[in-house]
């Protein structure tokens, strides 16, 4: 019931993420090393371990590869974590391993949610739990979500066990202008977020236009209280960012800021920026703006307007993550359809299903077969295999990580849902879930449940959810 | 610009607010589903006659001078029924002014009426209407006390009349919200709930003599009013419970107001106690695929709820419990459709598909006591009918005609609209904003 007013509708974030491929995030420069006051390269590394797997074989099965291939009848072969070969049911399988048979279902890429508060937003959502938006200030990149993320929120393992999702990216609110940083992590359980990080994967930085900033803090009547006011404040930053950066790049000693190094490895093309962004003409406004100061916007979050620019954003190269029928909770959000995702696809701009919600992230299949139909009946047809990549290889390479999973090619990590159906259908579910090669659910087997710390020793602990 | 929005809702009002006159139908041919629980069967044909359901099965005839819908390769069911949501009350959510859900402010409680403020003409009404849902149970949300007010039973029909049962049912907060709105626990919200049943009382043996301005009553003597049908069991008490133990109570106030008609709302941790629940004969509304601990009050909460509730004897129908009560009503197809999917899970407790069905359309008419009226195509219901070019429970699937007491609906929205607009954006292309 509006018992709980959805934070998400409120204080959603959006992201951006480029479909280009993103700059490595390498080590940093000699000379910025050399610096005494330069930042240390990955403070917080990444301590991930897959959990073990063994070689594996899935064959007479459908299989959507994620980058708009389908292979009917086909086999994939996985070992030690990475994709072996894949192909149709020619394709030769190794002696003496585990094989499972897949007739009448489906294998696709594990999903892949560029927009997720899992762990920063968990369940229970308590007020001693809701460390998602620091909102003490419009400018806060100074912030990692990763700071504030709970490895026992429960909602991981349902995201896994009915969402088949794999790997998501954890994102400051967007109360602020800028928000923060935003981290991807593997879908597994961890003692600590480090054993969650997905190895190598770039930060981003959580930008927000339109409502929720000029609302947080007009409201406290302080800058920004108006659309142009958000745009000021964005602008005032990036120029003490550039002036931060120029020194930085140059090898000058100067005082550490954390918000600032954010800010500079936006300018250095390290970091990703995902802009929450609902209306089309705020979009455009965020356009110029990063021309203006020289950095690019990875992709717009929410974006229920973007089938109105979609020619804009293909010609930019920027994605929209969106929701495949979310409207009207919010000014900002009036003018939602539900051809949103098809429109944009059409128009050959990316595009990205997302959740921003704890119960959405366990249907983004779902999601993505309601656009897909959406499309079909204004006459835009779109094969379910290419729909796929809105779920998995498009958020892949917008978080940067679109060359390790997001698709099934050889060698890249065996991140792998076989659906009981077809996954475009209500009716389907995840049969089992591997990720790095390990099968993390198995419907089939009530062990390979996994239960947070949270819910052990409570009712309903184990239980079918 | 202004000019527009004023024509059209000029004609709409024209138009709308005399319905055309309905004539006999008869949708033949299509794979028909009543509503009642029941599989579907081929070839079925339904008969509406001066708004309201004829007949509707396999073997009937179609009546001379009948208007005849071929529905061959399609599907029919009854109108969807949301079993709880803010239909009408809602325009935009977090636009204050449009959203009549709550009133922090008002000196009243029980006896806020949300019949008296549908807007037939709020964009998700049309929104809805075009995707199968034709009649809403609507819940005021409350806010100042346990008591949210009287909520009704609303067609989504385009046209100026879309209330088919006001005070159809009073709602209380008696979980982690009541606990909240009675000043900070349970036991207040209970005393708030008992004291107040009994200044009804009071009012209803001398209403003359009922003060509610003195400092020992609880109730307005409006609120106090609103209240005597629901302590006398003429009006049904729709309770907002959760854990097992909150349900529990809810169950237990029968024990000290016997009269009461109970409707349990939420109930995530109702298949713990779901022997209890069918025992009482309490119908329930519950969300169905929330699975989280939300709230303490949700631990147990999983998919499987329903289907272990309804296994057990209960009643279930599906109704909207998320901030989208007031918009996504429309989502109840894919409510439905994941309580079928649980079926082929292992260890999980699922709807068959005519149950699922039943769960949004007859079920929730029956639990506000409705059923005799709406909710599926037995005869002397109302002549709510959807025609779907699939499996209405399906995501690919949509209307392609829909009935309201027989009259057939417009299928454009907003929406529809925005989205014809933009069909095929292009680089220099001037506005559309003469196109419409």
């Amino acid at each position: 019931m509006a018992f709980r007013l959805t934070r998400l509708a409120l204080l959603a974030c959006a992201g951006l993420a480029a479909c280009a491929a993103p700059a490595a995030e390498g080590p940093k420069s000699a000379s910025t090393k050399e610096n005494p006051s330069a930042e240390p390269d990955d403070p917080y590394p990444s301590t991930y371990q897959p959990y073990p797997g063994m070689p594996t074989v899935v064959r007479n099965v459908t299989i959507f590869d994620g980058e708009g291939g389908r292979i009917d009848n086909g086999v994939i072969f996985f070992v030690s974590g990475k994709i072996a070969s894949i192909g149709g049911p020619d394709t030769p399988i190794p002696a003496d391993i585990a094989v499972f048979d897949g007739t009448g279902k489906y294998l696709t890429p594990g999903i892949i949610d560029i927009h997720s508060h899992l762990g920063d937003y968990p369940s229970p959502s308590v007020d001693a739990l809701s460390d998602g938006n620091e909102m003490t200030s419009p400018v806060t990149p100074d912030v990692w979500a990763e700071h504030s993320i709970w490895p026992q929120d429960p909602g991981f393992s349902r995201a896994l066990v009915n969402g088949g999702v794999t790997a998501l990216q954890i994102l400051p609110g967007s109360g602020n202008l800028f928000g923060g940083r935003g981290v991807s992590l593997k879908n597994v359980y961890a003692r600590t977020m480090q054993g969650m990080k997905f190895p190598g994967a770039p930060y981003s930085l959580k930008m927000a236009c339109g409502e929720n900033p000029k609302r947080v803090y007009g409201n406290r009547n302080t800058k920004p209280s108006t659309r142009m006011g958000n745009i000021a404040v964005d602008r005032a930053t990036w120029i003490k960012a550039r002036e931060y950066q120029k020194k930085r790049a140059a090898g000058k000693e100067q005082t550490r800021d954390l918000g600032m190094e954010t800010l500079a490895d936006v300018l250095e093309g390290k970091i990703l920026v995902q802009n929450h962004c609902y209306r089309a003409d705020e979009m455009a406004n965020v356009i110029d703006m990063a021309k203006e100061f020289g950095y690019k916007v990875t992709a717009f979050h929410h974006a229920v307007e973007s089938y109105k620019i979609a020619d804009l954003l293909k010609e930019n190269g920027i994605c929209s993550a969106m929701w495949a029928d979310w409207y009207g909770f919010k000014m900002e959000s009036y003018d939602g359809i539900r051809e949103n995702i098809a429109l944009v696809h059409n128009a050959g701009a990316c595009a990205i299903v997302h959740s921003d919600d704890e119960n959405g992230i366990q249907r983004l299949n779902q999601e993505a077969a309601k656009a897909i139909a959406a499309g079909r009946r204004m006459g835009i047809t779109i094969p379910d295999e290419v729909a796929w990549e809105w779920l998995s290889y498009n958020p892949a390479k917008a978080m940067g990580i679109g060359d390790k999973t997001g698709s099934l090619k050889i060698g890249k990590m065996a991140d792998i849902v076989l659906w009981n159906g077809n996954p475009f259908s209500v009716y389907t579910r995840p049969e089992k879930v591997w990720i790095d090669g390990a099968m993390m659910y198995d419907a089939n087997d009530p062990k390979k449940r996994p239960v947070s710390d949270f819910e052990l020793g409570q009712i309903g602990a184990g239980d079918v959810k | 610009m202004k000019r527009t929005p004023l024509c059209l809702a000029a004609t709409l009002l024209a138009s709308l607010s005399v319905p055309a006159l309905a004539q006999t139908i008869a949708i033949t041919g299509g794979k028909l589903a009543i509503g009642d629980g029941s599989d579907p069967v081929e070839n079925g044909t339904v008969v509406i006659a001066n708004g309201k359901v004829v007949a509707a099965g396999a073997g009937v005839a179609v009546p001379a001078g009948a208007q005849q819908i071929d529905a061959t390769g399609k599907w029919v069911t009854p109108g969807l029924v949301s079993g709880f949501s803010r239909m009408g009350l809602v325009e935009v959510t977090y636009v204050s002014e449009t959203n009549d859900s709550t009133a922090e402010k008002s000196p009243f409680s029980a006896a806020i009426d949300v019949s008296t403020a549908i807007n037939p003409l709020a964009n998700p009404i049309a929104i809805s209407r075009t995707s199968g849902i034709t009649r809403a149970v609507v819940v005021p949300e409350g806010s100042g006390s346990v008591f949210a007010g009287q909520g009704a039973v609303i067609d989504l029909g385009a046209d100026m009349a879309p209330i088919t049962k006001a005070q159809a049912f009073q709602f209380v907060e008696l979980g982690e919200t009541g606990a909240k709105r009675a000043g900070g626990s349970r036991p207040a919200a209970y005393l708030l709930f008992r004291t107040s049943l009994r200044e009804a009382q009071d009012y209803a043996r001398n209403p003359a003599g009922y003060d509610g301005r003195s400092k020992d009553s609880i109730l307005t003597r409006a609120d106090a009013e609103a209240l005597v049908p629901v302590v006398q069991g003429k009006v049904p008490l729709m309770v907002h419970a959760e854990s097992a133990r909150d349900i529990l109570a809810a169950l237990d106030l029968r024990k000290e107001f016997p009269a009461l008609r109970l409707i349990l709302a939420g109930a995530a941790e109702g298949w713990t106690v779901a022997s209890q629940i069918a025992a009482a004969k309490v119908p329930v509304i519950a969300g169905g695929i929330e699975d989280l601990p939300a709230r303490f009050e949700t631990i147990a909460a999983t998919q499987s709820n329903v289907g272990r509730m309804e296994k057990a004897g209960v009643m279930v129908a599906l109704g909207m419990f998320t901030g989208d009560d007031g918009l996504q009503v429309r989502t109840a197809t894919q409510q439905a459709g994941n309580m079928v999917a649980l079926q082929k899970v292992p260890g999980a407790t699922g709807l068959s598909w005519g149950q699922a069905l039943r769960a949004i359309s007859s079920a929730p008419a029956e639990a506000v006591g409705l059923g005799d009226r709406i909710g599926s195509l037995k005869p002397g219901r109302a002549g709510d009918v959807v025609i779907w070019d699939g499996d209405p429970l399906e995501l690919e699937s949509a209307p392609v005609a829909v009935w309201i007491d027989g009259v057939a609906q417009p299928m454009e929205n907003r929406q529809t609209k925005l989205r014809d607009r933009y069909a095929t954006p292009a680089p220099g292309q001037l506005p559309k904003a003469y196109e419409h």
